[in-house]
């Protein structure tokens, strides 16, 4: 600035002109100098980029040399923990190399069943039943993500892709590192009540689902809500849980979560342990509460014609669960058994419309007092008998139980009627990613159509990473 | 008199704070760590293994009682490598235990510190059961363990580190030992260098390499895939031409194939500890391989 002042004093004629040009001149300058500025910096940051390489060259080579050093004659290792710990090692495993795990699931089947549409007598049922589609057919493939988001937090992901229809089963992220047996879930769930309901349909040990599981939620109860959970730091594992979620699905419904706070609670207890080294086990009690309102089922009036209900009330479900697995030694892979057993209890209170069903249906609109006391119970037993080959029995029992429809019994009918199931699977794994089915059924599930002769023969076959499964 | 009690009473469980913490609790994945962490650690550390001997550390289940073991544990020392990817990952996440997720010191991966051996160069389900990484059965080569006895004792040292001095003493006692030993169990075995034998899986890999035997043959027709009458078969009409002296077994693997072969192709099926519990004799990793390299050369004979 001072040199532009002195140039001009001594041309003032041209002040205009020449300040113009100096203007430039020293803007140039001064850019010059900053440019060089720039530089000197880029230069030092080389610089320095180059010491740290070749500081961590050096600490590499180091690391070599002692490693190749141990492998012929034991170093000695200090008596003391280094000042500066060693920076921990990454473990790339083969499902994490690729981030995130990537798996899917392809399931299939060939069904014979008698003709017709099949439904369990004496229950509301709501949301979507695997199994019910005769011949052949390719059920949904399942496409799983999972990975650390960070340090603190995990991410999964479970879609189910289907003809016309994507579904998101789970997305959820989990706390890693909240320490003292505290986690939390949160997203889309499968909520951690009674046993079978974690598990997605590749998983089950039959082809189908239990009626219990059916009549209760359809398929599972899935949660879009929070999950907490606390392990006990004792040595038999106990862990506590409890979820406040939207309970937008059944037995909640979709206009039920539709407000602020939660549409559904639940809480859970498990407990489970070994006995000797062969045995082990697990228990729990869960409870489920709902309040759907205008819950959409499905039913035939008394002249059997389908009729739309609604309810609006409260839901209360009580799972009572137990596994027990055994394995020569402890060791499942040559042969092993699984009991699994759960009981339910269900009590629902409200209101109760059966929507007009027009001319040739009974209802017309009526909304009364609606009271259900409900209950069921199934068991399984597979037994793998050799390496590869599994064998199962299940047995399903429902109860319709107590149920006041009020001015709707006009209309619709009442049943009475103790659904029950019979199942015989046998499976083949040829290896821990494939496996084929048999299964054989006496299902008399629907009063009036006992179904005698059904038969499945089903694929499940999984590729990408080893899935970690629960116990 | 109520509040002198709630003081004492408080001295009481201040003491009992110190005294509950004073051993280092340790999960290991598998009997052969529990042993190392044993040596390492004394009367510092109280180490129990996930798995026993007569379980295959691949398949076992992350049961709730494992569950409720990791929950209270301060270091997991495992073999890595994938080895128990089905059942390991799903115990850390299930504790609720920030101190042994991957990547802090509580988590321990004894394939970190080892050159593994068959490193598989394309990565296809098609070849079986294959880990990445590499084959995850290192410790059948004791000069392995001194390796990752180094790094578990800086471990230790680092999340007890007001015993460093004691971690880093008995290593240097455990590698005394053990190399010595090495070089006894190496001259004992010299006469079984370049013998043929047939291995149920890939789990002598390490002490194939050690010894310097000669798998000619896996009973497995592809890592992790069973073998069947007709796999078995065909390995029998290979035999012939490329004949085995032992055909070598763990004690987890199931008897019957080994001694199928055994009758059929007239040698000898053997089974062999693997790890520490796997014989009466194995009663640490010293005992191992006394048993280990005893057996094998009474057979061979």
């Amino acid at each position: 600035m001072s040199i532009h002042i002195h140039r001009e004093n001594i041309m003032p004629k041209h002040s205009l002109l020449a300040g113009a040009l100096l203007c430039l001149w020293a803007g140039a300058s001064q850019a010059d100098a900053s440019l060089d500025a720039l530089r000197a910096e880029i230069r030092q940051m080389r610089e320095s980029y180059e010491t740290r390489l070749a500081e961590m060259e050096n600490r590499l080579r180091l690391a070599e040399t002692r490693a190749a050093s141990f492998a012929t004659t034991p170093a000695p290792t200090p008596a003391t923990a280094p000042a500066t710990p060693a920076p921990l090692p990454a473990h790339a495993t083969a499902a994490n190399s690729l981030n995130p795990e990537v798996s899917l699931v392809l399931q299939g089947s060939y069904a014979e069943r008698k003709s017709g549409e099949r439904a369990i007598t004496g229950f509301l049922t709501g949301g979507h039943d695997h199994g019910d589609e005769r011949g052949f057919k390719a059920d949904h493939t399942e496409l799983t993500l999972a990975a650390n988001i960070d340090p603190n937090l995990r991410g999964y992901a479970n879609i189910a892709f289907a003809d016309d229809e994507v579904e998101v089963e789970e997305a959820w992220f989990q706390t890693l590192g909240l320490g003292n047996g505290f986690s939390v879930k949160g997203g889309r769930f499968l909520s951690g009540i009674g046993y079978a309901n974690e598990q997605h349909p590749h998983v089950w040990d039959f082809a189908d689902n239990n009626l219990m599981y059916s009549v209760l939620f359809g398929e599972h109860f899935g949660q879009d809500g929070l999950q907490f959970k606390w392990l006990a730091p004792t040595d038999t594992f106990l862990e506590l849980g409890v979820e406040l979620g939207r309970g937008g699905n059944f037995p909640g419904s979709e206009d039920g979560g539709n407000k602020n706070g939660a549409g559904a609670w639940a809480a859970f207890a498990h407990v489970g342990d070994d006995v000797g080294v062969s045995h082990s086990w697990r228990a729990g009690l869960s409870y489920l509460e709902a309040k759907p309102r205008d819950r959409e089922s499905h039913v035939e009036d008394l002249n059997d014609v389908e009729a739309e209900t609604l309810f609006s009330g409260k839901s209360k479900t009580w799972v009572a669960d137990l596994v027990w697995k055994w394995a020569p030694d402890g060791n499942p892979k040559a042969r092993n058994f699984k009991f699994q057993a759960e009981y339910f209890h269900r009590e629902e209170d409200g209101d109760f419309t059966c929507v007009d069903n027009g001319p040739a249906g009974l209802c017309n609109g009526t909304t009364d007092d609606y009271d259900s006391r409900q209950s069921g119970w199934y068991a399984q037993a597979v037994y793998q008998f050799m390496p590869r080959w599994r064998a199962g029995i299940r047995y399903d029992r429902l109860d319709s139980g107590d149920v006041d429809i009020g001015l709707n019994s006009a209309f619709l009918p009442v049943a009475d009627y103790r659904p029950d199931k019979w199942s015989l699977m046998a499976d083949y794994s040829p290896s821990e990613y494939s496996r084929f089915r048999l299964q054989l059924a006496r299902d008399h599930s629907m009063d009036g159509s006992p179904d005698n002769h059904q038969l499945t023969l089903q694929y499940i076959h999984n590729l990408g990473p080893h899935g970690a499964h629960r116990f | 008199m109520l509040s002198r009690l709630i003081f004492l009473s408080l001295l009481l469980a201040l003491q009992c704070i110190p005294a509950a913490r004073a051993a280092v609790n340790v999960l290991a994945c598998e009997p052969e760590w529990a042993a190392l962490t044993l040596e390492l650690g004394g009367e510092r550390v109280r180490a129990t293994s996930a798995t026993t001997a007569r379980q295959d550390p691949h398949h076992i289940e992350a049961r709730p009682s494992l569950i409720a073991r990791a929950r209270n544990a301060d270091l997991v020392v495992c073999t890595g490598a994938d080895l128990e990817i089905g059942w390991l990952p799903l115990l850390l996440r299930e504790s609720g235990n920030p101190r042994i997720q991957p990547g802090q010191p509580g988590y321990f991966e004894a394939a970190d510190f080892v050159r593994l051996l068959d490193k598989p160069a394309s990565l296809d389900r098609g070849q079986g059961d294959v880990h990445a990484a590499g084959n995850p059965h290192l410790h059948a080569d004791p000069r392995n363990l001194l390796k990752v006895a180094d790094a578990l004792a800086q471990r230790l040292a680092r999340i007890d580190s007001a015993q460093a001095a004691h971690y880093g003493a008995r290593n240097r006692d455990f590698q005394a030992r053990m190399s010595a030993a090495i070089a006894r169990w190496e001259s004992e075995a010299a006469s079984l260098r370049g013998m043929p034998v047939v291995a149920h899986h890939k789990s002598w890999t390490y002490l194939a390499d050690w010894l310097g035997l000669r798998v000619v043959a896996d009973l497995e027709p592809k890592p992790g895939i069973e073998p069947s009458v007709a796999s078995l078969s065909a390995l029998l009409e290979r035999l012939k031409s490329q004949p085995a002296r032992l055909i070598l077994r763990t004690a987890y693997q199931a008897a019957k194939p080994s001694e199928w072969l055994a009758q059929r192709a007239g040698i000898p099926a053997l089974e062999l500890p693997y790890t520490v519990g796997g014989s009466p004799a194995a009663t640490d990793l010293f005992g191992l391989f006394d048993d280990t390299i005893g057996k094998l050369k009474a057979a061979s004979r």
